[in-house]
């Protein structure tokens, strides 16, 4: 009983005391959000949903064309009927989630203090189906980013709300995300911040670098590179190559934690999935 | 001998062109109407010849061309090609940098809006080139689209 | 398969704004398949007619430089809502489609 106590006040004195230094995650949003109000002056915060679009007026008359009739329709259409359709055991989708899985997306990745995990959507879209004696689907894109896109789609206009709860590993997954974001990797030694933050707005040849802030409300995103739905982790992959590092796994331990930093981050930016990108 | 040739011609395609102002076509029978040689053409030139029997086109600005300075990606370029001229036969599009630069070819109706969207795919930064077939003249406009294999875009 | 194709309209007064997306390939025949290196045949639309209660408003004929998933948008005079359009097309191997929307 006493050492139960012990480690309930140590806990509690992680928790509630971050370590000299050290910002909290609520001044690294404050810090987070500024640089990006500051450095693109006259761009409402919920503007950076619509990514690169919301800082580059040629791309984004160009992306409005495209989303006329966006090409992700069939997929959004699929993953509502994915959605919807019983798993052999006659229950569904819904069944594993709060609210039927209707208006969720907002609150994804969370931190599950169960298993002390941090929680993506796709992940929990996948345990879901194994909960019922279905398989796993192989993630990234496909049916996974179909249903997930739905369902994203369902929390449209709902503003991004992540929380990280006082609890010492919710912490060390938001830590070990926000490292992930700043750390530099692959032979051109680039961060996620390298060109997401520090050069946000900067060419990198004939492209413009979206801000990091407000990248995850618009995933599952249909790329017209990929030309079909792929995931945020997808993306991450693809940004890890590019700076020629090997990817992580995805929905592994450094990309669940790298959406929680970065999710986080946008919080308060509403949710408009699926989206075109180039 | 020559003559009787010309004849038929002129027979068998305003023909065509009757029924299909009347609605009477289907695609089937349209078909035989692809113009073979301006799509496959490899030259500017030769795509005009093909369509039109002419390589002769009036440049103006009462065609718009709306298309990005810098494609998104080169696979899906979005075109929009509005005019302000009456009379209006048919709208086309070409890419002068693609292998075979004559895109697509729209006919229209009396009562259709001089205005055409779509996609195109283009191979290489080049002008998107507007055809506008008006009273029997051809007029066109022109806009460079910048296309860059890239692969950011969050 | 009379679902490759998707039509949404809009009414203005009398004139109908009509977008469609058509779900085809548009294969060039001059790509190259990454594995066995064999040339993909050209597979394209290359005819496209949309009629508006059975009178032709727009015919089209198509190269291979028309994106992947087609996308049309144009606006014609004369329609009321309960009209009906018609929308086909045929691509260079004789395979078509159609459908049939009501404003």
């Amino acid at each position: 009983m006493k050492k139960m106590l012990t480690m309930a006040a140590a806990v509690t004195l992680l928790a509630g005391m971050p370590l000299a230094g050290q910002a909290t995650p609520e001044q690294d949003l404050k810090a987070f959000r500024d640089f990006y109000m500051k450095r693109f002056p006259g761009v409402p915060l919920n503007e950076f949903g619509n990514g690169v679009y919301a800082i580059d007026a040629d791309a984004r008359s160009s992306w409005e064309a495209i989303e006329e009739f966006p090409p992700y329709d069939d997929e959004l259409e699929k993953g509502k009927k994915l959605f919807n359709t019983p798993f052999a055991n006659g229950k569904t989708y819904a069944s594993c989630f709060r609210n039927g899985g209707i208006g969720i997306r907002q609150n994804y990745p969370y931190f599950d203090a169960k298993s002390g995990e941090v929680k993506t959507l796709e992940q929990e879209i996948n345990e879901c189906r194994v909960k019922n004696g279905e398989k796993p689907l192989p993630g990234k894109k496909g049916d996974i980013a179909a249903i997930s896109g739905y369902m994203a789609s369902t929390s449209n206009g709902k503003a991004l709300n992540i929380k990280i709860p006082n609890d010492p590993r919710a912490l060390a997954w938001y830590e070990k995300g926000k490292a992930q974001f700043y750390m530099k990797r692959g032979q051109l030694n680039m961060s996620c911040a390298n060109c997401h933050k520090d050069n946000a707005g900067n060419r990198v040849r004939s492209e413009v670098l979206s801000p990091a802030l407000g990248h995850p409300t618009h995933f599952p995103v249909h790329r017209l590179s990929w030309g079909n739905l792929g995931t945020l982790q997808r993306r991450y992959g693809g940004c890890n190559e590019q700076v020629r590092a090997k990817a992580f796994a995805d929905q592994g331990p450094e990309y669940r934690a790298l959406e929680y930093f970065h999710t986080y981050m946008s919080n308060g930016i509403n949710v408009n999935a699926p989206s075109t990108r180039k | 001998m020559k003559r009787r040739v010309f004849l038929k011609g002129t027979l068998a395609s305003s023909a065509v062109a009757v029924a299909v102002g009347a609605g009477l076509l289907n695609p089937r029978q349209v078909l035989a109407a692809w113009p073979k040689s301006a799509f496959e053409a490899k030259s500017m030139q030769e795509a005009l010849n093909g369509a039109f029997g002419s390589e002769l086109t009036e440049p103006t600005d009462a065609i718009q061309i709306k298309a990005p300075d810098i494609a998104e990606n080169g696979a899906v370029v979005p075109v929009t090609v509005s005019t302000n001229l009456t009379n209006l036969e048919s709208i086309s599009i070409l890419a002068d940098g693609n292998p075979t630069p004559l895109a697509a070819n729209f006919m229209l109706a009396a009562n259709t809006a001089g205005s055409v969207s779509t996609r195109i795919k283009m191979g290489k930064t080049s002008n998107v080139v507007a055809v506008v077939k008006s009273g029997g003249k051809l007029y066109s406009a022109r806009k460079e689209v910048k296309v860059t294999i890239g692969g950011c875009g969050g | 398969m009379a679902n490759s194709i998707k039509i949404k309209t809009s009414v203005n007064g009398d004139v109908c704004n009509v977008k469609t997306l058509i779900k085809h390939v548009m294969e060039t025949g001059q790509r190259k398949d990454a594995k066995t290196g064999k040339v993909i045949p050209a597979k394209f639309i290359q005819e496209l007619v949309c009629t508006h209660n059975g009178k032709a408003v727009l015919n089209a004929n198509w190269g291979t430089a028309v994106s992947a998933n087609p996308y049309l948008s144009f606006e014609f005079r004369g329609a009321k809502a309960g009209d009906k359009l018609m929308l086909s097309w045929t691509d260079n191997t004789g395979e078509s489609d159609s459908a049939e929307h009501t404003v």
